[in-house]
């Protein structure tokens, strides 16, 4: 890890899932702050549709951990309103798929009432819960938004990959007082890595270099962090030195280090679960190219979902979505 | 007769039909920009609502807002001056006339997509419970909000999880140009009510004194049961949707129809039959003072700063 300045010193490290991470986050914060609650469809009872939740119904009662019925604009506006009036909601969308029954209040509510009110009202409040494909949900369940609410001024949007930075960053995003959406996915719920046992947050907005290298700068986001880390193990076999950078966080983008790492390598390939089509990555190339096309020995690549919705079958599924053999010609052409 | 009260209200729903009057001006002449949706014919449901409350009951509404911004006791300045996108508005003029505040007295807006406001006044309202407070949010909407989803989903989860907030459907009759005989299969609205099930109440929204007493009942209800409350006013707006807007899917026989039992007229009237003439007129005079003193300190007004556009985006 190489955020060794956000961590307490002496703490202990253990490995956890990314679900338990996401569960003392919110723990910690809710008995830090009374303000805190959860609110979203299974989250009290059934302990978390993913189980991020677990044994928190138990401990704070119904009052602050809220089972809702399905009507994700409903809960998601009373979580507004209720930040709008002082308390610091989280909710929970089992999937960010069902988050479009919410859009409207997330992007013309949340995101736009500080601006309409001169800065009168503040909606301190995270909507959190899974994005992107997993195995063989369907279309309708394989959704990758991230630039939806990348796109819209007023919101935060954080989209970390590690146990480490999920905790850190699910922490920071209780205690903003901006709307945050954060993005997990059910595909790393499971994964483990070491978490510290003491306090600690990681700040929004700042990128971490997950791997240090000198040939060419990979950059992503969310699970995909662990497919390109794959990857740059594998490119060195051949002799190519990857970086790579994890976002951590879309927006606000932590540009200088985008820029510093592109600058040191002259090479940029970007992987992004998004079709590419007016998506994050595709600004995010024209961002780089923009600001520093001198530092640039070959043309950027993005690496995307391909363009259609994603078919169920597995033969179908590996093709759409970003492999490690489609990064690592990518890499290989724009080191050629 | 309370006549320190008929007096009040008379002088609180003057005074948004002559702010709204001299707003329609200003649109006429170009100082005010985008859409301007007035409520004048309306304001007994806005006075009568809002003079029951209690300072910490939070009030949210749609965008036809200007109304229960001055029967919250909004300041007409500052109201004026948002019409113009002056930096002296209750917005600083970024808000506009769709999206009015004054935090210090919890009215939380003007909101522009019909409905949306629904499940979000239901946040405050649970926020005040969460938070044990006696406070209460009162939501008011439009007879057009009744079939989009956020309606029935801020009514079914207020009703479930026991929420302190009273709704007010102002149905004055037409969603836009569209009658509420095209939109509702019932021209009693508050029937809808049942289904979560929640207490009802259907009042004439052109009686401020029978607004009042449906809204004290169920500010009461919501207080002291947290329980919600769906209550319809059947009202009428006398000018089109917007300033855009003639109206010509109604007759002129219809207006006139309303504007003979008008709330403004009627209290007048009383006021006259009661020996209070000589205070009435004074009313009169001193509610064009502020009015016309509005509408000057908003053409006074500096615009916002351009170097100040990109402001109040993040805390």
């Amino acid at each position: 890890m190489s955020n060794a300045m956000e961590k307490p010193v002496e703490s202990a490290m253990r490995e956890i899932q990314i679900r338990d991470a996401l569960q003392e986050a919110m723990t910690e914060e809710m008995l830090r702050d009374e303000r805190v609650f959860l609110v979203g469809e299974e989250v009290g009872g059934y302990n978390g549709a993913y189980k991020c939740s677990k044994g928190m119904l138990d401990q704070f009662g119904p009052k602050r951990v809220i089972d809702a019925p399905i009507a994700e604009n409903g809960f998601a506006a009373i979580g507004i309103g209720a930040a709008m009036a002082g308390l610091r909601p989280i909710v929970e969308f089992m999937t960010f798929n069902f988050s479009l029954c919410a859009i409207d209040q997330i992007i013309n509510t949340a995101a736009k009432s500080r601006l309409m009110s001169a800065g009168q009202i503040s909606c301190p409040i995270v909507f959190r819960g899974a994005g992107g494909a997993a195995f063989q949900l369907g279309a309708q369940h394989a959704n990758s938004f991230e630039h939806f609410y990348a796109y819209t001024p007023g919101l935060i949007v954080v989209a970390p990959a590690t146990p480490y930075d999920m905790k850190g960053l699910l922490k920071s995003s209780i205690r903003d007082d901006n709307p945050v959406v954060f993005f997990e996915s059910e595909l790393t719920y499971g994964k483990r890595g070491p978490v510290p046992e003491g306090e600690y947050i990681v700040p929004i907005g700042k990128a971490d270099i997950k791997r240090e290298g000198s040939d060419v700068t990979l950059i992503t986001w969310s699970k995909n962090v662990f497919l390109t880390l794959d990857v740059a193990e594998a490119l060195a076999q051949e002799g190519i030195s990857a970086e790579v950078v994890d976002l951590r966080t879309l927006r606000p983008l932590d540009r200088e280090a985008v820029l510093t790492s592109v600058a040191k390598t002259h090479r940029c390939v970007i992987v992004q679960e998004q079709h590419e089509v007016a998506s994050y990555g595709s600004w995010l190339s024209h961002m780089i190219g923009t600001e520093i096309f001198d530092e640039l020995d070959a043309p950027i690549k993005v690496v995307s979902t391909l363009e259609a919705p994603m078919p169920y079958s597995k033969a179908l599924e590996v093709v759409l979505l970003p492999s490690k053999e489609r990064i690592m010609q990518s890499v290989r052409e724009v080191c050629a | 007769m309370d006549q320190e009260l008929l007096t009040d209200l008379y002088r609180k729903m003057l005074r948004i039909r002559r702010f709204e009057e001299e707003a329609a001006r200003l649109y006429t002449e170009k100082k005010i920009g985008g859409f301007l949706h007035l409520y004048i014919g309306q304001e007994a449901v806005a006075v009568g609502a809002l003079s029951v409350l209690q300072d910490n009951d939070y009030v949210m509404t749609a965008y036809r807002c200007h109304g229960h911004y001055l029967a919250r006791g909004g300041n007409s300045r500052a109201g004026m001056a948002e019409l113009l996108g002056k930096e002296t508005g209750c917005a600083k003029g970024r808000g506009g006339s769709m999206h009015f505040y004054d935090i210090p007295r919890r009215f939380m807006g003007g909101w522009g997509i019909i409905g949306a406001q629904i499940p979000v006044a239901a946040g405050l309202a649970f926020a005040e419970k969460y938070m044990g407070s006696d406070g209460i949010a009162i939501c008011l909407l439009g007879d057009g909000a009744i079939n989009i989803g956020a309606f029935h989903e801020g009514l079914a989860l207020a009703a479930l999880w026991k929420i302190p907030v009273v709704y007010v459907i102002e149905n004055n009759q037409f969603a836009m140009g569209t009658p509420l005989e095209k939109t509702a299969t019932t021209d009693d609205l508050s029937i809808r009510a049942l289904g979560y099930p929640m207490a009802r109440e259907t009042v004439d929204g052109h009686d401020v004194f029978a607004v009042r007493s449906v809204i004290h009942a169920a500010a009461k209800r919501a207080r002291e049961q947290q329980l919600p409350t769906l209550i319809e006013a059947k009202t009428y707006r006398y000018r089109g949707h917007s300033m855009a807007d003639p109206a010509k899917y109604r007759t002129a026989q219809d207006v006139e129809a309303w504007k003979a039992r008008d709330p403004i007229k009627v209290l007048g009237e009383k006021m006259e039959t009661l020996g209070m003439k000589s205070l009435r007129d004074q009313i009169d005079q001193e509610v064009e003072d502020e009015i016309q003193d509005a509408v000057r300190f908003a053409e006074e007004s500096p615009f916002p700063a351009p170097e100040t556009a990109l402001d109040y985006t993040y805390v």
